[in-house]
This record gives C-alpha cells, structure tokens and sequence, in this order.
C-alpha cells in the first residue's frame, strides 16, 4: 500500500495569493481606462468579484458607477464605459447595441470590454459584424482560479458542463489548461498526474503544451502539491444525481451555497430578515459538521449548545476583575458561536420541515433500492408518482436519470411512459429535455445503443483511418453506456450491510450516502492512488470507456518525505458535490492525505439537471 | 408468578428499533429544538450590541457589496422615473435602519484572518519573482506585434499562436488542403476556441456544401460549428446542415425550439399547429399534436373564464379569483384548473374534466391524484368520497384506489382535512408501519389504538396513553384494551401451563 498508515494529513497550502493575484490584475486592467467610468458587470461574475474585491476598491479606481449587464440599456452620463462580462455572444450584442445607439444620437465615449477569464474569437467576430470594432478596446482578465475555502478552487463556470458534456465544445479547455499552469507554477511542479475522461486528456495536453514553452523555472522548486488527478463529471454521473446527506450537501441542495456563501432565509434566521453566511472552514461551528452525516448534527448541536450555555453560566459566580477579563476577553467568542450555532439549528429545522414535507425518507429508499439494483419495479413506479404528482420538474428528472444510468438505460415501454407522463405533468416543451438527456447518455431508452454502433460504423467506413479514432471517440462522448452495476460490482461500491452501519462513526466513505453507497468518482481516485496508476483496474477502465493515463515527472524530484506526496489535487471538470469533497476528506483523513478540490464548478443534481433544459434565447 | 411475567412478555411482541429517518418528528427535531431553546435563551445576554453581526440590506446582500450596490445603482436610478414597486419601498425602510456608509468595508470583513496580511502586498513580492510574466496580463502590446509580420506560420504554429490569444491572419490558407489542415490541426490542439474561430473563417471562405461535406467526417468540428449557429442563432444555415447530414430529428426539434421565443398565443398556437407535419418519430409527433391541441383548449378555455370572471356570476371565481391564466401550463396543470374551476360539467364541453382525460388520454393514477388535490384544496369531502367509492354488483359499496392510501392521507392532510376525514384513509393503509406513522402523526387515535392492540404492542399502547386527552374516550378505550389484554394473556398461560401438564 502506499499510502503511508495513520498520519496527520499535511496542510492545504496557501491559497490567498490567487486572490490577491486576481485582485492586482483587474485593478491594472482598471488602471488601463484612466479617468472616471461606470462599471457594468456580469451577473455571474458578481459573487465571484465580491469575494476578491469590493466597492471601495473599484471606487479607488474611478469606478463612479456599477451597472448589471441585462438587456435594459443603461441611463448613465459618464464619459467612459466598462464591461466586465464573460465571453458570450448575447453579452457582445447587449454592449453593440449600447455602443451604437450611443453613435446614433452623437454621443462619443470610450468603451473597455474586459473578458473573464478569456477573450473568444466568436465575441469578436459579433463585435466586428455588429460594426463596433475599433469602437471597443478589449482586455483579458485572467481570473481562471477562485479560492472558495481551505480546501476548494472554483473556476466558477458552470457552463462549462453543458457547453462540453452537451454540446461537445472545447472552447473551456484552453482555461482549464491555463488554470493548472497557474497552479503548477505556484504550488507545484506536480510529480505525478493521473486523470480519467476525454476532456481531462485534452486538458492535460493542452498544458503540457503550454509549459513547454513556459519550461526553466520549476526545477529544483519544492512542491507543496505532489500530485493531481483529473476526472470527467461523466465518468460518474450517478454520484453527482444522489440525494445528498452530509450537511454541507444539504445545505447546497436546500439553500443553494452561491460562491461559498448562502442566504438564509426567513424561515431559518427566525427574524424578518434574510443572512448571507460565508460557510467555510473559519466558521467553527460549520467546519465541525460540514462534513457530518445530517443525522448526527443534532446530537453535535446540542452538545454544542449545552457547553456554550455553561460558558454563560460561569459568569453568575465572578467577581468585577473577572467579569471584565470575561467580558473583553470571551464574550465576543461566545457571541459569535452563539450566532453561528443559532443560525446552523435553524438550518437544520428548516431542512427537517421540508424534507419531511416531500417524503425525502421514501426517495432515500428509492435511490438505494436503484443503486444496489433490486425492486426496480417498486422504484419505477415511486418514480412515476412523483411524477403524476408534479412534486418538483428536476427532482423527476433526477430520479428518472438514476433509474437510467444504473440500468443501462430504460426498458422502452417505461422510456414512453415515463416521458409521456413527464410532459403531461411539467410541460410538452420538455421534449427537448428528454433529447438532451438522451445525447448525454444521462436518460436512454434500452436499444439505443446498438442504433447507435450502426451509425458509427456506417460513417466510419466514410473515413480515412486516422480520423476513424476520432469520431468513434467522439461518438463515445455523445452517449456512452453506463455499465454501472458491473462496475459497482467490481470496485464493491454497495457495502455489505450486517448490522446497523454506525453513521457517526464511518468505517467508510459509503457514509456520505448514509453507509449504502460508496461514490463511484472517489472510489476510483483512491484505487488510483493506492495503486499509484491504472495496472490491476483494467477491466474497471474498459467500463468507463477508456481515456485513462498516468504520468510522472521524471525531472521533477521524488523525495518521499516531502509533504506534498501527500497532498492531491484533485480536479473536477464538469463540477463536483460537497458529498464527494466529504468523502474524499474523510478518505485524507484515514491515509492521512490532504485533497484540493478544483472544479469548473460546485454541481449538485438539481444545477445538473437544469443545464439540460432548453430556454428561451 | 415470575414464569407468568415471562410468558407474557413473550406473548407481547418487542417495540421495534428506531432508526433514524427523516421521517421523525419527535425524537431528533426534539432534539434540535431543545438545542434552540438553550441557543435562544442566551439571546437577551447576546443581542446587545450586533456588531458581528455583518450588516445585509433588505436583498440580503452584505452591505458594501458590489452585488449590493449593483442594485443601489439600478434601483435609485429608476425611483424617479416610475414608482418603483412595492419592493423597494419594503427595502428602503429596512435598509435605513443601516447607516449608509458607500465606503463600508464590510466585505474584507468577511475575509477575517486572511487580511491580517498587509492587504496590499503587491505582485512580485507575493511571488518569489520566478514566473511572474506568465500571468502578468498581456495588454497594450506594441501594435507592431498585432500585425501579422510573418505570413509563414505553418497551420501548427498559427493554431497555436492562436490558442495563445495572439492575433493571426488566416487568408493566406486558400486552397481547400490548405484550409482543412489547418482546421485539423485546430482540432488536434484541443482548443474549442480556435477550432470555431477556423470555422468562422472556412464559413466565409467555402461554399456551405463543401463546408458540410467535410465536416461530416470531422465530428469534434461539427460539434463546433452546430454550437456556434445556436448562439449566434443562424436558424436557416444550422437547418440547412442538419438537412444535410440527414439529422431528420435533429431538424425537426431545432424548428420546435423556436416555439419558445413566441410570446403571442395566437401566433404560437400557430407555430404549434406547423410543428405536427416536422419529421419526428411516431412518438413524438403524438407528443406535439398534443401540445398543439392542448394550447388551442387553453385558449378557449381563458377566454371563456376570464369572461366568467369578469362578469362576477360564477360563485366559484368569486371565491376562489383565480391567480395566474391557464395558458402554456402543462396539462396536469390544466386538469387541476378544470377539476377545481370545472368539475361538474358536463363531458361535452372543453373545459370539463372528462374530457381532458378522454382527449389526452390521461391515466387512472394521474386523474385520481389530481382531481383528489383539487377536490381536497376545495374541502369538497364528498367528491373525495366519491372518488374512491365503488360499488359491485350487490350494492356493496367499497374503497378503491390506483394509488396507495397513504398518498391520499398525504394530500388530504396537506389541505387541512378534519381528522374523522382522515382517519378513513388512514385505516385503509395496508402497510401496518406506514398506517402507524401516519395515524401518529396526525393523531388519528382510533386508528393508533387498534392497530396496537391487533399487533398486541402493550409497551406502545401503553405509551400512547400520554398522547391522548386524559379523561376523553380515547383513554379509556386503551385502558379497557388493555385490561382486555391482560385477561387474554392470563388465558393463554393458562392455556399454556396446562398444555404443559399434559405433556
């Protein structure tokens, strides 16, 4: 084995100066636009922009004004314009607009687009065809890597999933790539890169590629991250569609977590107003349940709560020195566990009341009774029900690609039923969901698969054989069988059960879906650790479609008693779920390893399954 | 006497392990709500002063925020021209509660611990100087480097400078050799960004049935191409392709799409009624006809309603004004709609619930579960009845239903029924946990207590006894069962020992 038994998991390096490097750069970008200038923004880069700068800082900088960009033209009187946006075509002809309606009444200003993390040539291309070329000064802002905690970067594009895994574009593979580079140059160089997934063999490509040039200055560096595994969100879409059970995947899947924060409503704040928490590793209340099977957060809140009220409670009996030491010294630690704890029950009540209210017990049984692959009939007709009984559009969809995914698509009489009963209840539009759903491989019907092969030799034979490779590959990405049971038989991802399995003490990582399943994406990543490659998970690999590799550096040092062989990177491309970053975790903690989770984005079921709807342009 | 307490305890069957569930009220949320009481009880000695408390305006975002001055902009910039609604005025009053500080820095607060550091620490000293220039962004290059002074980039060095963001001609690629290495070598270096840029330029240097010739062979390109004809919505020149790789399918749903941009029912009906003819499969065009038809009785339907409405005749509108208009809901939406607006008409009309089910063809199960929620939203009782009421040939009149019972209990109790309502469904419950959640939960006594004794639980009816009003029925319902109990446990070791002597 080699990982090394029961030592401290080493620390996750400092990820701060990636703020900060984000920080300087827009600020020198800023600084190209001198003078005053309203600011417009792009609603998703808002949060992220938030948690690296703030007002007062763009103010420094002559910011005057702060727009969102959205399709009403703005009323502003400055002289200057910039546009912070992502690099989209719709956002390209908002500002066309803007630029020439500006020409049409004779108003001259000058306009900055700054694109994040990149510029593409297709927003250009808009710019040019819309006549406002030269008009427009364009600018990069490289902000690839966002920092959410200790352990979390963000590339915070959740487009990303559909742009690749639905409509099979490339276009965010030049950043990922871009984004590693950043990383190694900082943090590594990493000895060894292991991934699975087309798209994480492209991206590592990609980068090699890039630092091929870039080569010189990272020999003889001390890493402090040894190692980095890349993995494509469908080389496992079961795990991601699970219902989530850890507090921190509860929280997401209830509250939403937007950037590492969340707001909390109402219903939980038990005032009229709504919160907006930071949920990280500096909240000490949250970081010590985070990680908990939601069952035993009662037990830690109340223990919790007990200690602190006997805190207070030393007070009564103090003299007027002590009660100033008590004062300056305690109570504004006190105060604030005692905020956070008030604030993290009412979470947990309110989660109770609405899973209680959607039968979240029966859907739990469901999803098992899926995953280990018995009373499908039973399961099917759960699903059917939730269905007719419109409870919500994405969890039917959910359930549905479960059901799909673990049986290597659906019986076609159930495929038309359950999408006929589908389209009664949430819509006919939907039909476009199913096709969708159905091209990611996420929701098909039995036969599909062999159709599918005869399609693929049939243009084969079309074509040369270099390129033959390809679109085998390419059909592949569209819809690939799941083979998920011969995989969970292989890897063992349905524990066996005798007795109770003690979810406040896991003997697993299947705790995270409370002891009845162990996440296939983590199951693989340890195997590979483990094994420190691919040899012995053949068979597991021809499952998973292939795209494995494994490299090490040669040039770059092996110490072994360097921290950072014990310190993965572990990256997500097409998002990751706070279950999975809980069992991985869990997993550091008993090889004693530390795992840096970087994603496109963080994902969960629902944000999965509405990228797959179609809506309006 | 000791042997009876034995045999008795045998005859008394063991209350079953709890686990967890998500299920349970009493026991976890018990829990958690004494951790709230302890938790709220520190409140008074706590709320003097809030200056942890971060400050949030009325949107919830932390004051100081760009998000949150994002809005101020936006919504001080409008006030003056229109009455801005209702939610502004909600917000101006709670956010005057904060002292309005533009300059708050509120936000690095959150950043505590990390901003210890000198918040400025600049560029190189960050970085141990090595690298720096790789992420110090390329801007304001020399014009020079813009232009494209070497003209002899092979296809791999132009893709590559190209994947670098530098700027590069591609008119020198001419010949179609020329240009097809090149988009293969776009393809080879991963970048989707360069791939559709080579596209952009092949669209506009090649005839569309060469382009599509070659691009059939070349799926990653395809892929490429189809995605960028979707966003920059060139509808006519993406149908032109798909018709070309005989994507029949594909043809038909990228024209069904466009459906969603049409906000005009009447033109959108239209469009629909185009959409039957496209080339889907057999299933799916059954699927669009009845989206057509099912917005064409939506239509009628509005019309004729909010005519009703309107007129203040229909008692039920009176009632019950309706919320929102029927139109583009989806079809159990509709049933609902007709089922509580509609419910006793007549199957001739288009409104009426029979014939929705008759038209579209809507199964048992779905009917029953919808018309039940709207019956039960409407405390129609007796409809509920209704529903589940069958009678054989002898009169005999009997409960059935294509559901589970405890669904019906579930939807019941979601509006509010009276428990002798629910307490009938409940009794149907053939799973005898499920049927004891329930009746716990929603304190249908009668139920709880039978179902005890028929599983002879003397430790849970016993307990149950608390639950009860002292002194009501109920109570003495448990305390004559169990008395009842006893003698019938006397009896069978009665029984027992003297079977005993026998052997």
């Amino acid at each position: 084995m080699a990982f090394a038994g029961r030592r401290d998991a080493p620390e996750a390096p400092d990820f701060g100066i990636l703020k900060r490097l984000a920080r300087d750069q827009l600020i020198y970008l800023l600084e190209q636009l001198p003078g005053k200038k309203d600011l417009f923004i792009e609603a998703d880069l808002m949060s992220p922009l938030d948690r690296i700068a703030n007002v007062s800082i763009l103010k420094q900088h002559e910011v005057d004004k702060l727009y969102k960009v959205e399709s009403r033209p703005a009323p502003s009187s400055s002289d200057q314009f910039c546009f912070l946006v992502r690099p989209r075509i719709r956002t390209m002809r908002y500002i066309a607009d803007i630029v020439n309606a500006d020409k049409m009444s004779g108003r001259s200003r000058k306009y900055k687009i700054i694109f994040s993390p990149q510029k593409f040539y297709a927003c250009e291309m808009v710019l040019e065809e819309e006549g406002v070329f030269g008009d427009v000064t364009c600018d990069e802002w490289s902000f690839y890597l966002l920092p959410l905690d200790e352990d979390i970067i963000s590339m915070e594009l959740p487009e990303f999933f559909r742009d690749y895994f639905l409509e099979g574009d490339h276009r965010w593979i030049n950043s990922i790539a871009r984004a590693l580079q950043l990383l190694n140059s900082l943090y590594g160089p990493f000895g060894k890169v292991y991934g699975i997934g087309r798209c994480a063999k492209m991206s590592y490509e990609l980068w090699r590629d890039l630092e091929e040039e870039s080569e010189g200055d990272s020999q003889g560096r001390k890493p402090e991250i040894g190692n980095i595994f890349l993995m494509d969100r469908d080389t496992d879409y079961v795990t991601a569609l699970c219902s989530q059970v850890v507090y921190e995947g509860l929280v997401d899947d209830t509250f939403r977590i937007k950037c590492g924060s969340v707001d909390f409503g109402p219903d939980v704040t038990s005032s009229d107003k709504s919160i907006k928490v930071l949920l990280n590793a500096q909240d000490k209340v949250f970081s010590q349940i985070r990680n908990e099977h939601f069952s035993s957060v009662f037990g830690f809140l109340s223990q919790k709560s007990r200690n602190l009220q006997a805190q207070y409670d030393r007070r009564r009996g103090m003299d007027i020195k002590q009660m100033k030491n008590f004062v300056s010294q305690e109570l504004k630690g006190l105060k604030q566990e005692h905020r956070l704890l008030s604030l993290h029950i009412g979470a947990c009540e309110s989660i109770m009341k609405k899973k209680t209210k959607q039968d979240f017990q029966e859907m739990i049984k469901a999803e098992h009774s899926l995953l280990e692959g018995f009373d499908i009939r039973e399961s099917t007709s759960f699903i059917e029900e939730h269905i007719d009984r419109q409870v919500s559009p994405t969890e039917s969809l959910r359930l549905m690609c479960l059901l799909s995914l673990t049986e290597n698509g659906l019986v076609p009489k159930d495929y038309r039923s359950l999408k006929t009963q589908y389209l009664q209840s949430y819509g006919p539009e939907h039909l476009l969901t199913f096709h969708n759903l159905k091209r990611m491989g996420l929701l098909t019907e039995q036969s599909a698969g062999e159709t599918l092969t005869a399609v693929e030799s049939k243009v084969s034979k079309l074509v040369t054989d270099r390129a033959a490779g390809k679109i085998t590959d390419a059909f592949n990405s569209l819809a690939r069988k799941s083979n998920f049971r011969a995989i969970s038989k292989k890897l063992g991802l349905i524990p066996r059960v005798d007795g109770e399995y003690d979810l406040k003490m896991p003997r697993d990582m299947a705790y995270v879906f409370s002891g009845a399943y162990v996440p296939l994406s983590c199951k693989i990543i340890e195997q590979v650790l483990e094994r420190r490659g691919w040899l012995g998970l053949e068979e597991v690999v021809r499952l998973l479609n292939g795209n494995e590799f494994s490299v090490s550096d040669s040039a770059v040092e092996d110490n072994p008693a360097w921290e950072s062989q014990r310190v993965v990177l572990a990256v997500f491309l097409g998002g990751c779920t706070f279950s999975e970053m809980a069992a991985l975790r869990f997993l550091g903690r008993e090889r004693g390893c530390k795992f840096i989770f970087l994603t496109t984005a963080i994902t969960n079921s629902a944000r999965m399954m509405e990228a797959t709807i179609e809506a309006k342009a | 006497m000791s042997r009876a307490r034995g045999d008795e305890e045998e005859y008394w069957h063991s209350s079953k392990f709890r686990a967890f569930t998500f299920d349970d009220e009493d026991d976890e949320l018990s829990q958690l709500k004494e951790s709230k009481r302890a938790v709220n009880s520190l409140r008074d000695i706590v709320d003097d002063d809030d200056d942890d408390l971060e400050r949030v305006s009325w949107s919830g975002e932390p004051v100081g925020s760009i998000s949150w001055s994002i809005k101020e902009t936006s919504s001080s910039s409008t006030s003056s021209l229109e009455g801005r609604d209702s939610s502004l005025q909600k917000g101006s009053s709670s956010y005057a509660a904060f002292p309005k500080q533009v300059s708050s820095y509120s936000l690095s607060s959150l950043f505590k611990g990390r901003n210890k550091l000198p918040s400025f620490q600049s560029l190189s000293d960050a970085l141990s100087d090595t690298g720096v220039k790789n992420y110090a962004p390329e801007l304001r290059r020399p014009k020079a480097e813009y232009k494209d002074y070497s003209s002899d980039w092979s296809p791999k060095d132009t893709v590559r400078r190209m994947q670098r963001g530098k700027i590069c001609s591609l008119e020198r690629f001419r010949s179609l050799q020329d240009k097809l290495v090149l988009l293969d070598e776009a393809v080879a270096g991963h970048d989707g960004n360069v791939i559709t840029a080579v596209l952009i330029f092949l669209k506009r240097t090649l005839r569309r049935e060469i382009l599509f010739r070659e691009l059939e062979v070349r799926q990653v390109a395809l892929c490429h191409l189809i995605h960028f004809l979707k966003e920059t919505g060139e509808q006519k020149l993406l149908l032109d392709l798909l018709r070309f790789l005989d994507r029949t399918e594909e043809v038909a749903l990228s024209q069904y799409r466009e459906h969603l941009n049409i906000q005009d029912v009447e033109k959108r009906r239209e469009f629909l009624k185009g959409c039957i003819g496209l080339p889907f499969s057999a299933e799916d065009t059954s699927h669009i006809q009845d989206h057509y038809t099912l917005l064409e009785r939506q239509i009628i339907i509005e019309a004729n309603d909010r005519h009703l409405e309107s007129a203040g005749q229909s008692e039920i509108f009176r009632k019950y004004p309706r919320k929102a208009s029927i139109l583009n809901m989806p079809l159990v939406t509709t049933l609902f709609y007709s089922c509580f607006y509609h419910y006793t008409e007549a199957e001739g009309t288009f409104s009426s619930p029979t014939n929705l089910k008759k038209t579209f063809k809507i199964p048992d199960k779905q009917y029953v579960l919808t018309a039940l929620a709207a019956r039960a939203k409407l405390r129609a009782w007796d409809d509920v009845d209704a529903l589940f009421t069958t009678k054989n040939w002898l009169g005999y009149t009997k409960k059935k239903a294509p559901i589970g019972f405890h669904r019906v209990v579930e939807i019941l109790q979601r509006n509010n029924a009276p428990v002798q309502v629910l307490q009938e469904y409940v009794r149907l419950v053939e799973d005898v946990e499920t049927r004891l959640n329930l009746a716990t939960k929603y304190k249908c006594h009668d139920v709880v207590i039978e179902t005890y004794r028929d599983l002879k639980d003397r430790i849970q009816l016993t307990a149950y006894k608390c639950k009860v009003e002292r002194g009501s029925a109920d109570e003495e319902k448990i305390n004559s069962i169990l008395n009842n109990m006893v003698r019938n446990a006397c009896f069978f070791f009665q029984r027992l020992s003297s079977e005993m002597a026998v052997d």
